[in-house]
């Protein structure tokens, strides 16, 4: 039997002003990351709700990472403040539930850090890939 | 690149990133012991970011470098030319083999009131 | 059940290079909701738009998924396309595999893969798309333009003559801003007050332009279109519309001892004055930090001889409320401190000067008259040394300079070593450059000129330190190419000081949620392709706000700003973003939770009835949101303890069913 070689799945939620341009500077500046990183566009990082990031889990990633302006060039002013508090709050709690704080992570990237958000993508992924698959919250009913 | 590894441990050493120098000459100009010197500090920095640092190491400049830290404080890109003199002075001081003497010439040197614990340590260095 | 068509763009090699594009096609065909799937080299060309438009109208296409670029770069195409072929545009979703797959994978197999991932995300998101109608507002058709230097009174200019209505708020009391402090104008020579001046006067007479000069702007609500300013007349002790100029009050004013700040401390001015002579408006301002009578009520000359009985001592500051469709940021640029360029003896010596205070000293009407004379003792220098980059290009200096290239200061230290040699030919004039840049229309022939023809001794090389020794000051530098250090007893010292935004721009940027770079610099829309808009909607940049400009570069962006201002000024009604918050008002238990996280205060609070069941009715406080105001950032949406609140375009549901379609 040939196995697989294991490959982390990582949702990456990427505000639409800075990370989700961060992200395509990446690419414009064909700056490699690896494929298992799947970008959702939001309008910004505060819209994510705590339940985005543990319907990821429970559906199998491995890695959930939230990408917003840096603190202060939030285009809707203060959302990324409130994200850093909401996900302060959902990391511990998941901590406590037995995942890992390096399968998640909140970090800023302009639109002018494509280099950045690569070099975040593959270190974010190497730590997940270190920490193996995510099986603690995974909701084997979802699993085909 | 002429000394590649030796440049990357100098550079590793000194903690200085020889690529920000953008080539103003401020440090040059600052320098007050620029009369003493064959390669002057902006010449340093080119030398080590090109690997040419043989010539360096055999340079009296290196010694002739006050450590005034005139050209740190005033280099407008932070590129600290005095510590990359200093690591490369380090490099030269570490360097195996390059004694000025021998441990045969120890005992020639040896006064009446030389400590003995200068003499032990004398023959510590220069044997190796 | 949607029915979607999902189009696969080759972008020539760009995505078909790394990623099997009839594969993505074939795949997506399969997907819940997918009946038509079709690949094309170019979708975003004319036939790939057609052949959109064929399937929507062949197949009745409920929704598509178009699998190409990034949606920030052919988003708004493709919803045209669905538009014209009678499909709401907000039907469209994008899968972005070009800048977020193909490009940055290189394995055919793993790019495919990813593509497909992507490609069935967006088609879960559009399963669950409802058509979306953006809401319309009003526009007030007004611009206001914050600052009164080259780049407003530009922008004001413009504007106006398209007929609609500008105000100017300028803090100084007049309008012209640096450019009226400088002497000529490179590359040409043109002397700036003569091509300057005749604009401001066209602004004072202007019928569509005011001028709220001395007045600062301090406070801004509101959105695109309808913009509420607070706008801050300071008292000036001077009634505006009885003042004539005549400048009697400012002659017969007792208290001599004010530094000029026009001058830039070099001379004095009394505490009533008249920033210069071709001011706009003409009208004299006293300074209430100076001014005896306002200090300890004695003096009340300038009562005395106002012959227009103008003077108000009793005047108070004064807020003014207006409303703007349009704000056009031109706050402009100041010269970086030089305090703590200690090495250049800024501070110990007269004799060492800025090269803002450079021009004022060769102005004929500057504090000399136009005699090039050293502050310190009056004398003719022989020796001048300039130095280029003084605080630009500077990355570690604890603060005291700036990373960037300040980009005027090459041309501008040309033309000034040139004139001297041109006034003064018996002047030795030396500059001290590290990089000549001169990339413009006519400037390296200009700079050429400067060394060719008027002789002045360009080095490589930067200037170490300059010691004061009597009345000379030795200049201790590096010639790089001659591998020397070199000694100059100069006579005056002229530092190219870098530029830096003025800085009032940073409370502003909060007031108007317009984002800044790390240097205060106002950040653009777009690097090149909106480069005079901010993204905040509405608010435009014109001048060195948004990045060191030289003049004939401000002129052509307060041009282009204005153009964009006439262009929103011109609609009746603004189309708002329909992807807006939205509270379900049978779950909203009114909480205030989403009223108080929103940036914008676009939810309120109402009573409603309710019809019950049992035909009663009840009253509960739900959340509203004001879809004109609402920017659609979705924090509320998070806030919300019962999930009463949602985002349209990017729905709970539709975010969840795309990251069970990438965690499939």
């Amino acid at each position: 039997m040939q196995v697989k070689e294991y490959k982390p799945l990582i949702v990456a939620f990427c505000c639409n002003w800075c990370s989700y341009a961060g992200a395509d500077l990446a690419g414009n500046n064909r700056l490699n990351y690896p494929a298992e990183v799947k970008i959702i566009r939001v309008p910004c990082s505060c819209r994510v709700n705590p339940m985005f990031v543990l319907r990821a889990f429970q559906r199998g990633a491995d890695g959930v990472i939230l990408c917003g302006c840096h603190p202060g060039d939030c285009h809707y002013t203060s959302g990324n403040y409130y994200t850093r508090r909401r996900m302060a709050m959902l990391f511990s709690m998941l901590d406590y539930l037995g995942i890992e704080r390096e399968r998640t992570r909140v970090e800023w990237v302009s639109a002018a850090e494509g280099a950045k958000f690569a070099a975040t993508m593959n270190d974010f992924a190497e730590k997940v890939a270190a920490l193996g698959e995510n099986k603690r919250l995974e909701d084997l009913r979802c699993k085909k | 690149m002429e000394n590649k590894n030796l440049r990357d441990e100098i550079i590793r050493r000194s903690g200085v990133n020889p690529t920000k120098c953008m080539r103003c000459g401020k440090c040059t100009g600052t320098c007050p012991a620029f009369d003493e010197m064959e390669y002057h500090p902006h010449q340093f920095v080119y030398m080590v970011e090109s690997g040419d640092i043989e010539p360096l190491l055999e340079s009296k400049s290196l010694y002739r470098c006050l450590t005034c830290f005139a050209c740190v404080d005033r280099c407008p890109r932070g590129v600290e030319p005095a510590k990359l003199v200093e690591a490369v002075r380090l490099a030269a001081v570490r360097q195996q083999g390059n004694n000025h003497m021998t441990a045969n010439d120890v005992p020639a040197k040896i006064e009446e009131d030389t400590p003995q614990q200068l003499i032990v340590s004398a023959f510590r260095k220069y044997t190796k | 059940m949607q029915r979607i068509g999902v189009f696969v763009c080759w972008c020539g090699s760009n995505i078909a290079g790394t990623v099997d594009v009839v594969a993505v096609a074939e795949a997506l065909k399969s997907e819940p909701g997918v009946v038509f799937s079709a690949n094309y080299q170019y979708m975003c060309s004319q036939a790939g738009q057609d052949l959109i438009k064929d399937a929507i109208k062949e197949h009745n296409l409920t929704g598509i998924v178009v699998c190409s670029c990034s949606p920030r770069m052919h988003e708004a195409t493709f919803r045209k396309t669905a538009a014209a072929a009678g499909l709401n545009p907000y039907m469209v979703e994008i899968a972005n595999i070009r800048e977020q797959c193909s490009w940055v994978h290189k394995d055919m197999p793993v790019g495919t893969e990813k593509a497909i991932i992507l490609g069935k995300a967006a088609v879960a998101k559009v399963n669950l798309n409802t058509p979306l109608v953006p809401g319309e507002s009003p526009v007030t058709k007004r611009a206001l333009v914050i600052g009164g230097g080259i780049a407003g009174i530009q922008t004001a200019l413009d504007i106006a003559d398209a007929g609609f209505e500008v105000d100017i708020v300028e803090k100084q009391p007049t309008i012209g801003g640096k450019m009226a402090q400088l002497d000529k104008t490179f590359p040409t020579l043109d002397c700036a007050a003569c091509i300057l001046t005749p604009k401001m006067v066209d602004v004072g007479q202007h019928e569509k332009i005011r001028i709220f000069s001395y007045s600062e702007v301090e406070a801004v609500k509101g959105f695109v279109g309808n913009f509420d300013v607070t706008i801050k007349k300071k008292a000036r002790y001077v009634k505006e519309e009885l003042c004539t100029g005549c400048g009697d009050c400012v002659s017969k004013c007792p208290m001599k001892k004010v530094p000029n700040e026009f001058n830039l401390g070099m001379d004095n001015r009394k505490a009533i004055y008249i920033p210069f002579a071709q001011a706009v408006p003409k009208v004299a301002t006293i300074d209430a930090d100076y001014c005896n009578m306002l200090k300890n009520g004695k003096c009340g000359v300038c009562a005395k001889f106002c012959q227009a009985g103008a003077i108000d001592y009793t005047q108070k500051d004064e807020l003014i409320e207006e409303k703007y469709g349009a704000i056009v940021v031109a706050t402009g640029y100041n010269p970086i401190s030089m305090d703590k360029f200690d090495e250049f003896a800024y501070n110990q010596s007269k004799d060492v000067i800025t090269s803002l205070e450079f021009e004022r000293l060769t102005n004929a009407a500057g504090p000399t008259a136009g005699k090039l004379l050293r502050p310190s003792d009056g004398k003719h220098p022989e020796k001048i040394v300039f130095v280029q980059c003084v605080g630009s290009r500077c990355d570690a200096c604890n603060e005291k300079g700036k990373e960037y290239c300040s980009k005027i200061c090459c041309m501008y230290t040309a033309k000034h070593a040139m004139l001297t040699r041109d006034k003064y030919p018996d002047t030795d004039v030396t500059v001290f450059y590290i990089d000549v840049r001169t990339p413009g229309k006519n400037f390296d022939e200009f700079y050429r000129r400067a060394v060719e023809e008027f002789g002045v001794h360009y080095i490589k090389g930067m200037v170490g330190k300059v010691s004061p020794e009597g009345d000379k000051l030795i200049v201790q530098a590096s010639d790089i190419i001659a591998n020397k250090q070199i000694k100059i007893d100069a006579d005056l010292v002229v530092l190219a000081a870098a530029i830096e935004p003025d800085k009032s721009a940073r409370p502003l940027a909060t007031m108007l949620t317009a984002s800044m770079d790390t240097n205060d610099f106002f950040t653009e829309a777009h690097p090149k392709l909106r480069p005079v808009e901010s993204p905040t909607a509405g608010v435009f940049l014109s001048g060195a706000c948004q990045g060191p400009k030289d003049i004939p570069e401000t002129v052509s962006q307060a041009g282009a700003a204005a153009s964009k201002v006439i262009g929103l000024l011109a609609k009746d009604k603004l189309t708002g973003n329909p992807c807006v918050a939205h509270s379900n008002e049978m779950m909203c238990n009114g909480c205030s939770s989403c009223e108080r996280v929103c940036p914008y205060g676009a939810i309120t609070y109402e009573d409603k009835e309710f019809r019950m069941p049992d035909r009663t009715t009840l009253v509960r406080r739900i959340a509203v949101v004001n879809p004109a105001v609402c920017q659609g950032c979705g924090c509320c949406t998070v806030a919300c303890p019962s999930g009463a609140m949602d985002l349209k375009g990017f729905a709970n549901n539709q975010i969840i069913a795309e990251v069970d379609a990438i965690c499939k």
